[in-house]
């Protein structure tokens, strides 16, 4: 059992929403999320006053996969999250011990 | 009596009055969430304190009889109330003299507001208010009264009954108030910040405006509004109204687009709280010239004020003061800028009918707007100054510091601006209720 995180842009919600669905995913969990990364943010100004703002508007996506899996996920993710400039964001892929669907009590592989 | 110059005056009233919340909002969406209600109450406040006063004596103080023909202050008793201006024969020019004194309730409480926004985030309310009406009183009222006090005359031109200095005897031209509102507003907001000193934090940490759509419908609403506040001016449905008008939407039209083409040549973007500010720099610098030039000349008193405005406001970083919203930026420079202009752009073609410098005039006119704006300066700010340093050394104007980082929306009103979903709050009826709850039981159980 594998967790894949991933921070993307907003705007690539929805075609990742979409790819990962094409996959057979079958849940997700999506949260918003702010901060930066090598880049730092970038500046605003208001009455010519420039303010830095670091914290960038992004989303966390995450979604428990089987390991046989895992690289569609994780591809697809990239594909989908991309735009090609500053800021698109990362992926990652933790092990999970055990999952349990709360209903039924299911664990694993049948709790996805 | 004239019904349309009283519909038009009555009107240009409603539109006046429609410009504090519009200020409101402008001011509102400034500055942070945890703010916008108090400043959207230093407004209302205004419309409270300054309404109540104006009919009590204040409209007296403005326009009652000069007292010794010095030019200075109404007589404050003379119409107290106003009870004696109810009679059919109560006339101001063509038009009800209560529609007249309606007109000009609007600006005695826009002036208030306009101050307000120098202390964003740090005046407590109830000083706020006591501040507004000791101001309204010892200055908003007299220099109504030098500058739109006009004298009264007969048939033969002779003065039957004087009126303000600045209006007759100095003879500078103020069509809607730029000394008397916009001056006197930015040098009152400069002392106000003096006495009340910079926000915990400024200049690192001021926030960001939290609401930039609030900005412009409330510069949108202050644009509609001013619209009265000019083209009302006239007191009468004409020809000066019309070209006031005219003139109004012009230059503020120039004004925002100087504004914009300074950002965009000094930060590479043209921004909207630019464009809304210079909308207002433009209204500003306008209103006192309004009738006086060409609209030829109101779009280059409007570009001039956008472009010197837009600098303006950062000179508050410079000089190390925390006029937060930049009252002094915008109202005192603008007003400086469209008073002094008047002297040389003023043409004889314009309803007022004087040459300024640029129309052959020479330095005649220069001078008195000159005069006219220094004096009221330096009278707004010396009084100013007294009237805030009394309200902090008697019951303390400034909140304190913790009061500020939690927000003053919470520590003044109780209240917060935004709710998002249903939190976690539940409801308790507050102390008063239930003690009152209580004692109804007692009674029904006796």
């Amino acid at each position: 059992m594998k967790l894949v995180t991933a921070i993307v842009q907003p705007s690539r919600l929805e075609s990742l929403k979409e790819a990962l669905g094409k996959l057979g995913v079958l849940g997700m969990t999506v949260s918003q999320a702010q901060g930066y990364g090598r880049q730092k943010g970038h500046k605003e100004f208001y009455r010519g006053t420039e303010y830095e703002i670091d914290f960038l508007d992004k989303i966390r996506v995450e979604v428990l996969v089987d390991e046989s899996g895992v690289d569609r996920v994780v591809d697809g993710i990239v594909e989908a999250g991309r735009t090609g400039r500053v800021g698109d964001g990362k992926v990652w892929v933790t092990t999970v011990d055990t999952v349990v669907r709360v209903r039924t009590g299911e664990t694993d592989v049948e709790a996805l | 009596m004239d019904s349309g110059d009283t519909a038009w005056v009555l009107m240009s009233a409603a539109l006046v009055m429609l410009m504090t919340p519009g200020l409101a909002f402008f001011y509102g969406g400034m500055v942070r969430s945890r703010g916008v209600l108090n400043m959207l109450m230093m407004s209302l406040g205004s419309m409270g304190v300054v309404g109540v006063l104006w009919v009590l004596y204040g409209y007296s103080a403005a326009f009652g009889s000069d007292l010794g023909g010095l030019g200075l202050l109404g007589s404050p008793l003379e119409f107290f109330g106003l009870g004696g201006l109810l009679g059919a024969d109560q006339l101001s020019g063509t038009v009800p003299t209560p529609a007249f004194a309606a007109f000009q309730a609007m600006f005695a409480i826009l002036t208030v507001a306009l101050i307000s926004g120098a202390i964003a985030d740090r005046a407590r309310f109830g000083p706020w208010l006591l501040f507004g009406g000791l101001w309204a009183t010892l200055v908003y009222f007299p220099v109504a009264h030098w500058v739109f006090a006009f004298d009264e005359t007969d048939a033969a031109g002779h003065v039957t009954a004087p009126g303000g200095w600045i209006a007759n005897r100095l003879a500078a031209i103020d069509f809607a108030g730029g000394t008397a509102v916009h001056i006197n507003a930015g040098a009152a907001a400069l002392a106000l910040v003096l006495v009340l000193g910079k926000r915990t934090g400024w200049p690192r940490d001021m926030g960001k405006p939290h609401s930039l759509p609030l900005v412009v419908l409330g510069a949108g609403l202050l644009w509609f509004g001013w619209f009265g506040f000019n083209a009302g001016s006239a007191l009468a449905a004409g020809s000066t109204a019309a070209v006031a008008f005219v003139n109004t939407l012009v230059a503020t039209s120039a004004a925002m687009l100087g504004w914009m083409l300074t950002e965009r040549l000094r930060d590479g973007h043209a921004t909207t709280l630019g464009a809304a500010s210079g909308v207002i720099a433009g209204l500003v610098a306008i209103t006192p010239a309004c009738s006086s030039v060409t609209p030829l000349g109101a779009i280059v008193i409007g570009g001039i004020a956008g472009i010197v405005c837009a600098p303006a406001v950062g000179l508050k970083y410079r000089l190390g003061y925390d006029d937060s919203l930049d009252v002094v930026g915008v109202h005192l420079v603008g007003g400086l800028v469209g008073t002094l202009l008047v002297g040389l752009f003023a043409s004889g073609a314009a309803p007022a009918g004087v040459n300024g410098l640029f129309y052959g005039g020479g330095l005649d006119q220069l001078w008195r707007q000159a005069v006219g704006a220094v004096a009221v300066f330096a009278y707004s700010f010396v009084l100013s100054l007294m009237i805030a340093w009394l309200v902090q050394k008697t019951i303390g104007f400034r909140s304190g510091v913790e009061n500020e980082l939690e927000g003053i929306d919470e520590t003044e009103h109780a209240e917060t601006a935004y709710h998002f979903g249903d939190g976690h709050a539940s409801s308790r009826r507050s102390p008063v209720h239930t003690a009152g709850l209580g004692r109804e039981l007692e009674g029904n159980n006796a």
